[in-house]
């Protein structure tokens, strides 16, 4: 196994995996903290050493739209974008996803406007986990690398044929340097294969019909059968991690477990605050503290019966959440978990702690006080604030 | 309009795709007509310009002669009627019809 271990930035490591899929067509349009990744991949355009025709359009409503054509006409096909940009995408994220057109984006996740505020939180991807696109979180540079080669089998293969989003935390991980072990170009060309489109519009031979008028009689079919196609992508998920461990020895699963098994309490949180929280683990396991950690990988299709299960013997549990669903009961994680655990039938004590909404950090000190807070649920048996804000000044 | 059995979700093609070209033609737009174009054979002179301005391709040539309109197609929009140079076409409420024929 060949690898050349580098120090680059989340962004660079994106735009390197770009490179080596060396999509047909990339339509995109710049904003932070997405720009360094387009604009490095721009570069391997510019040096011929990809093939791939990049679209400069003036708008992300113009890429997503150019993407949708590139990917109806047979192409394989990508973008990248953050925050803003996605929500200005978001007429044309529905129709991506429910004409099964399987593009890759990366979204370099960056609070939405307003306030304008160009760090961190995952109020953009969380706003459009409803679009039918399956949603893949990543930690670190790492991560974000295999995530985006993996999520072009994923969006691919012929059971799922949707496009898939990978995300990773804005300026954390898109700017800050790492070490990431890159794979060579050819192990990564025949690890995602030719792509095959199902029904190409360039095929003259074979005229039909994309995005047609479909009312009361079979709209509500075609949505039944999306909802069907992203649901049956999560084994197809799984088996590509298991053959992208052959080439990688890199392992990834629908969530990732840290410490999970005998602990008593642990932190459900998405990205890179998880790493944050992995430090604060092995702190207190040293102390002799059960305490573990859960880490959800892929947000669409949600594995709740999987989630369920694997947090079904702890006494406690705090699910973190970058973002804020104004008027819900607690954030889009907690949701998601407190219906799951219901379904499994064993609900561990829980609250939902909102944290880092516009970049702001979280520490290990923070991340103490948590498991500290979850502690005293289990000693008392109660919960004195289900939904709480931290790192807010009061 | 006739009774069309309709499927189920596992038996349509995936993301709302028509696989067949011209399938339009399945579609009866002439349920949507609220007017009816009407033609006078003796003031029509067969110059075509009728033809040339539906937009649904509803008016119905044969032998390089105007015989008529497809009505399961013809939406009603008087295209037709406001173009023609010898006044040969009228647009007649379609409630007149839709009684007689008993539709």
């Amino acid at each position: 196994m060949s690898v050349k271990t580098v120090a680059i930035t989340g962004n660079e490591a994106a735009s390197y995996a770009f490179k080596q899929i060396n999509p047909d067509v990339v339509a995109a349009y710049p904003i932070t903290p997405q720009t360094e990744l387009v604009q490095n991949f721009s570069e391997f355009v510019a040096d011929g050493v990809v093939n791939t025709d990049l679209i400069t359009v003036e708008s992300e409503h113009s890429a997503m739209s150019a993407c949708v054509g590139a990917a109806a006409a047979g192409g394989r096909v990508m973008t990248a974008t953050s925050a803003n940009g996605l929500a200005l995408m978001f007429e044309i994220l529905f129709i991506a996803a429910s004409s099964k057109l399987p593009i890759v984006m990366p979204v370099v996740n960056r609070a939405l406007s307003g306030p304008i505020n160009i760090h961190c939180d995952h109020s953009d991807t969380m706003a459009a986990r409803d679009a039918g696109w399956i949603q893949i979180y990543s930690e670190n540079a790492q991560e974000a690398y295999d995530n985006i080669i993996q999520a072009v089998r994923i969006a691919e293969d012929m059971k799922v044929r949707l496009p898939v989003m990978v995300m990773f935390d804005g300026f954390i991980i898109s700017h800050g340097i790492e070490r990431v072990d890159l794979l060579d170009d050819v192990v990564v060309r025949n690890f995602i294969g030719e792509y095959q489109p199902n029904y190409p519009l360039l095929d003259v031979e074979k005229p039909l019909t994309f995005g047609p008028l479909d009312l009361h009689d079979y709209y509500f079919e075609h949505k039944r059968q999306q909802a069907e196609d992203i649901k049956n992508s999560k084994p197809i998920i799984l088996e590509v991690a298991k053959e992208f461990k052959e080439i990688s020895n890199r392992e990834y699963g629908l969530f990732e477990s840290y410490h999970l098994e005998d602990a008593e309490t642990a932190i459900v949180v998405l990205s890179s605050a998880a790493g944050t929280a992995k430090a604060v683990v092995d702190e207190l396991r040293d102390k002799g503290k059960k305490v573990g950690l859960l880490k959800p990988r892929v947000f669409r299709p949600f594995p709740y019966m999987e989630i369920a299960q694997a947090l079904s013997h702890l006494k406690a549990i705090a699910i973190l959440d970058r973002s804020v669903s104004f008027g819900g009961f607690g954030g889009p994680l907690f949701t998601e978990f407190r219906s799951a655990m219901v379904e499994f039938g064993k609900i561990p004590e829980n609250i939902n702690i909102i944290f880092g909404l516009g970049g702001r950090d979280i520490n290990e000190q923070d991340i103490r006080g948590v498991y500290e807070q979850l502690d005293e649920i289990v000693k008392s048996g109660k919960v004195k604030e289900r939904v709480q804000y931290l790192g807010v000044r009061e | 309009m006739s009774a069309v059995r309709k499927k189920g979700w596992r038996e349509i093609p995936k993301g709302g795709l028509i696989l067949e070209a011209g399938s339009a033609e399945q579609y009866d737009t002439g349920s949507w007509r609220s007017q009816r174009p009407v033609r006078d054979e003796q003031k029509c002179t067969h110059c075509m310009i009728c033809w040339i301005y539906c937009p649904d391709s509803s008016i119905l040539v044969e032998d390089g002669k105007m015989i008529g309109f497809d009505y399961k197609h013809c939406k009603g929009c008087g295209i037709c009627a406001a173009e023609c140079p010898t006044k040969a076409i009228e647009m007649r409420d379609e409630n007149e019809f839709r009684e007689k024929e008993g539709v």
